[in-house]
């Protein structure tokens, strides 16, 4: 079966600094795949190299086999990679129903219609009021989004990306920051994410990698240090020596 | 099948779209000016095309955010192309301005380019460029553009072969104030269409708009070519009520002025150049009898205290929200469920 997503060898240098080191991935279709590791080790690096953020030193990267390495950001989310950010990247002063709104609309094409209202466009107002709605958002869904608790705004970050229908998810520390009494409303959300869609967490959480993952990718001063089932993981003596051993 | 949520969404987007009674209020006063001020009408006729000009800045400053210290150039070709189109070609002013309009637009659109790229520096820097090169070029192009003394003997026909321009500027004014009319109607469902809603989000999180598959540049290309084309008409307007271009359409104090205009009256809501038009320009006409050497001066503190004190805290709206914040200690605003079946 093609993965989903694979890189294959994938470097990335700054200077003399090695970041992501020889790193080959691979995430199967439909996979809930976890990415752990101490700071410092390169997840976010990761990230930025498979959104097309960063441009990688050496290796390739493919999606459902096809070569994407080459490819802008821009569309690579064409293509179907969505990701979502660990530090809220959302337009503060649009409505999560503009906001979403803009995700369907450019998934669809739409975004370079300059004559018709953004009122008359029902199909699109329509799919993000039922997203919102699925994503418990749409009794603030016509509030700016500055002014939304932050549990909110941590759903929104994700509806976002799910409002561009991807085939792979990055989901980079969703539950990052949420007070403890909104955890659930987020955590309930990636448990409840289509099952065709693949998704790669990155996160530090570990209540939340065991409980959600069907196998985990350790990464540790940029290498692949581990790779496994929860229970092989979990498991790992190594493992814990390096991660969990100082997270607990 | 619609359900309860999408029809909130639906209205919710229908009102943020519809027409305020502030707005129509403010075209009912413009239109009563011109019968109300017979002896004002070159006045009001030079507020129409500066609020026009300062409506093409808005698209491109507080829509896609790209700062110009050379907006002039637009207005300037398009002066130029007016009053050369009205002396070779036709004296028909519509088609003098939709000639000025294609003109400024292909330069908006070769011009386009150089802002795509860099910081705010860098695109002041290169749209600053963009129109000294013009100046300079219509300064020394003298067998086309008359040179430093300018084009003259500008005679134009009646408007759509009907209107004369009457000796007072009435028809002079109605005319500016019907196109910055339908321009601003146009922008207004530009800014609101999905085209008018991804430059907004390319705008305020760049990094976020990529991740929603939007590539800005074709965006921008598109929109500062229109917001050429805007100013073009503008600087049109203005040959055709004066009779007259000269070089110092394209000056550097225009761009500068119109970007002093938008500070005042606000980007981002299309209004903002109208309302500073308003104000810039009868602010200068009473300083400049008040005291005349230095209205310049005051021109520049108000500037300095409206940066100061900040135009928000001008808005009575928000004023009284701070104001009740300070007092309560709660934050200003909270968010309050639209609907009681949200959850």
């Amino acid at each position: 079966m093609t993965p989903a997503l694979e890189t294959q060898m994938l470097v990335k240098r700054f200077g003399g600094l090695i970041v992501t080191n020889e790193v080959s991935l691979s995430v199967r279709p439909g996979a809930r795949h976890a990415l752990i590791g101490p700071n410092g080790a390169g997840k976010t690096t990761l990230i930025n190299l498979l959104t097309g953020a960063l441009t990688p030193s050496g290796g390739r990267i493919l999606l459902s086999g096809e070569d994407i390495t080459a490819t802008t950001p821009f569309e690579r989310v064409r293509r179907g990679i969505a990701r979502t950010f660990q530090i809220n990247q959302l337009f503060n002063d649009l409505t999560p129903l503009e906001s979403v709104m803009l995700a369907v609309g450019e998934r669809l094409g739409h975004g370079n219609r300059l004559f018709r209202p953004l009122a008359a466009d029902r199909a699109v107002s329509e799919e993000a009021a039922a997203l919102l709605e699925r994503f418990r958002l749409a009794d603030v869904m016509c509030l700016p989004t500055r002014d939304l608790p932050y549990g909110k705004q941590r759903l929104l970050e994700i509806a976002l990306a799910i409002a561009l229908e991807p085939k792979v998810l990055l989901l980079d520390e969703p539950a990052a920051g949420v007070p403890e009494e909104d955890r659930h409303e987020v955590l309930a959300i990636v448990r409840a994410l289509p099952a065709d869609v693949t998704v790669l967490l990155i996160e530090h959480d570990m209540d939340l990698v065991f409980s959600f993952a069907d196998r985990i990718s350790v990464l540790a001063a940029g290498r692949l240090f581990a790779e496994g089932t929860v229970e092989e993981i979990s498991g790992d003596p190594e493992v814990k020596a390096i991660y969990l051993g100082d997270a607990a | 099948m619609s359900t309860p949520h999408s029809q909130i969404a639906a209205a919710f987007l229908r009102r943020k779209a519809a027409w305020s009674p502030l707005e129509a209020g403010l075209w009912g006063l413009a239109l009563a000016a011109a019968f109300l001020f017979p002896s004002q009408q070159l006045l009001l006729s030079e507020i129409a095309i500066l609020a026009l000009f300062a409506l093409s800045l808005d698209l491109i400053v507080g829509y896609a955010g790209i700062l110009s210290l050379g907006h002039a150039a637009f207005f300037g070709i398009g002066a130029y192309t007016a009053g050369l189109f009205s002396l070779h070609v036709s004296a028909e002013p519509l088609a003098g301005l939709a000639a000025s309009a294609v003109v400024a637009g292909l330069l908006g659109l070769a011009t386009s380019f150089l802002v795509l790229r860099g910081s705010d520096l860098t695109r002041l820097m290169t749209t600053f460029g963009v129109s000294m090169l013009l100046a300079e070029g219509a300064n020394q192009a003298a067998w086309l553009t008359g040179g430093a003394d300018g084009l003259s003997g500008i005679l134009l026909g009646p408007i759509a072969g009907t209107f004369d321009f009457d000796l007072w500027g009435r028809t002079g004014y109605l005319y500016s104030l019907a196109v910055l009319f339908i321009l601003l109607l146009v922008a207004r469902r530009i800014v609101h269409s999905p085209f008018g809603l991804s430059l907004k989000a390319i705008k305020r999180n760049s990094r976020r708009a990529a991740m929603l598959g939007i590539a800005p540049n074709r965006r921008i290309v598109v929109i500062y070519t229109i917001s050429a084309l805007y100013a073009g008409m503008a600087g049109a307007l203005l040959t055709q009520t004066t009779s007259f271009v000269s070089p110092d359409v394209l000056a550097f104090h225009r761009s500068a002025d119109v970007l002093l205009v938008l500070v005042l009256g606000g980007v981002g809501y299309l209004y903002g150049g109208i309302i500073g038009a308003v104000i810039f320009t009868l602010l200068r006409a009473w300083l400049s009898v008040v005291t005349p050497q230095y209205w310049m001066f005051w021109i520049g503190l108000i500037l300095v205290a409206l940066v100061v004190i900040g135009r928000d805290r001008l808005d009575p709206a928000r004023a009284i929200a701070l104001v009740r914040s300070r007092l309560l200690g709660r934050p200003a605003a909270k968010p309050v469920p639209l609907s009681e079946d949200g959850r």
